[in-house]
């Protein structure tokens, strides 16, 4: 056939020279090589004693984040779970009753706020809808366990802990 | 012979026993750290400090693991085979000459279970029967990968062998005998038999890769073909059995390249430190000097193991029967006619 293009390229096929033949040399060149990397720092990385940093934007585990006052600043609106491609998120929302204003920022707010972390799959929409800059993926890995339902994760897991204690 | 001679010998075995299960043993631990290294890792260190106790580890494992003799396997046999691969690995350390004569008070003691005038030969017995372990329990674990195993290591070592023959018969050609006492005492201080046969060893050396089935040379149980090899079929302790013989074959082969080629227990200077310890502290000095060259030969086997892959089956026999045969016959004459000239 024609070449198509210019950059065939056809390889020569020799026999082994006797050098080649006898094996030692490639050998002798090879144990040269290991020996080199015997000498080598090794680049493992002792988890969970040691831990690799994360990239600048690594997307871990989410954090309901609280705002200068200590109150939760997610408003139940919803945006988070209509975002979510992989359907991770459900909440409930409840009212805000007398006396909670040190608790919730609006008048409305999350009863039960969970996401699936089988089901996420930490894009990071979440946090991009979000009005009320309440959710971030800022979080560390999310940890393996042995059940399914210990990985729905709720207030409990993913509210950031208060400033004042 | 006297009782007290009885007893030490009885006391020189059980040691020398111990100390190649041991070796056996810290082997597997040298082998995956040597390889972590080389592979730029870091290798066990859970066990212990660096991981010191991972062979006590995975040996309960061993013995804690069930149990699996196959319903169409031949029970007797598929007992046999790991337990004559063990022996044969173990008795082989009968002959070497471990040091010079040790004299504690009035008494000499040797420090070689039995010095036969056979040495040489009785290793290469010893070698050969190896092969009986890895077939019978290839052959009786009435599976296709394993027979295959089997008689890939079969064919393996009765090729290698006859090329590891001829590389010795050069050599006793030099030395004269084929006591490994006296082929010891002839390499005094720095006459090792390496500056007489460099072709010889290199013969040897290759055939004790293949006979004790090591990198690049082990067919029997490459993975990638035979799944397991002649040690599918095998489980707990008695895998454990066949893992652990190829470890002491090759601190065996180690402790025989070096008495054969290395010099043994002898090392430059050797007069001058026998002189100033006295013979109780001497000998076991060289006794050091033979373990570390041991060592050595282990450290080698374990970094050709992590730097060349594996021959293919062809290239293999074509090596033995090919080249290292030729080559050995090539070296019995050149040595014969350099012998009748210097005579």
């Amino acid at each position: 056939m024609e070449p198509l293009s210019n950059k065939r390229k056809v390889i020569e096929q020799k026999p082994l020279n006797f050098l080649e033949r006898a094996y030692l040399p490639a050998i002798i060149q090879g144990l040269a090589i290991t020996m080199k990397h015997f000498f080598r720092k090794p680049v493992t990385i002792s988890y969970p004693e040691e831990k690799r940093e994360f990239s600048e934007n690594f997307r871990g585990m989410h954090s309901l984040k609280r705002d200068e006052d200590g109150r939760e600043r997610c408003t139940a609106c919803g945006l988070c779970a209509l975002s979510c491609p992989a359907e991770a998120i459900t909440m409930i929302a409840a009212e805000r009753q007398l006396g909670e204003e040190n608790l919730y920022r609006e008048e409305k707010y999350a009863a039960v706020y969970e996401i699936n972390m089988l089901r996420c799959i930490f894009c990071g929409l979440c946090e991009e809808a979000c009005p009320k800059e309440a959710i971030y993926l800022d979080g560390d890995i999310v940890p393996a366990d042995y059940l399914r339902k210990d990985f729905i994760y709720g207030k409990d897991k993913l509210v950031e802990a208060p400033l004042n204690q | 012979m006297e009782l007290t001679d009885i007893i030490v010998k009885f006391i020189l075995v059980f040691i020398i026993f111990a100390i190649s299960l041991v070796i056996a043993m810290y082997s597997t631990y040298a082998e995956r750290k040597i390889a972590a290294f080389f592979q730029d890792r870091i290798g066990p260190n859970r066990a212990g400090p660096w991981g010191i106790f991972q062979p006590l580890a995975d040996g309960g494992k061993m013995f804690l693991k069930e149990e699996i003799i196959p319903t169409n396997a031949s029970g007797f046999l598929f007992i046999a085979g790991p337990s004559l691969a063990i022996m044969t690995a173990c008795i082989g350390s009968a002959v070497i000459p471990w040091g010079q004569k040790l004299t504690i008070g009035s008494h000499v003691i040797d420090l070689q279970v039995a010095d036969i005038n056979v040495g040489v030969l009785y290793i290469f017995g010893v070698v050969s029967l190896g092969v009986y372990g890895v077939m019978i329990g290839g052959w009786a674990s009435n599976n296709k990968y394993s027979l295959l195993g089997a008689i890939r290591a079969a064919s393996q070592n009765i090729s290698y062998e006859i090329s590891m023959g001829l590389s010795i018969i050069a050599l006793l050609m030099v030395t004269g005998t084929l006591s490994l006492r006296q082929i010891a005492e002839q390499q005094h201080g720095w006459h090792w038999n390496i500056l007489y046969q460099p072709v010889g060893f290199l013969l040897f050396i290759v055939c004790a890769f293949a006979e004790t089935n090591r990198t690049p040379f082990d067919l029997p149980e490459c993975e990638t073909e035979l799944v397991g090899g002649y040690h599918t079929e095998y489980s707990s302790m008695k895998l454990g059995f066949y893992l652990f013989s190829e470890y002491i074959n090759m601190f065996i082969s180690s402790a025989v390249m070096a008495t054969l080629y290395w010099g043994g227990y002898n090392y430059p200077g050797m007069d001058w430190v026998l002189a100033h310890t006295g013979p109780a502290i001497g000998p076991l000095i060289g006794t050091a000097v033979l373990f570390a060259k041991i060592f050595l030969f282990i450290f080698f086997f374990m970094w050709v193991r992590w730097t060349i892959p594996r021959f293919r089956y062809d290239q293999l026999m074509d090596l033995g029967w090919k080249i290292l045969i030729p080559l050995a016959i090539a070296n019995i004459v050149i040595t014969g006619i350099v012998i009748t000239l210097i005579k």
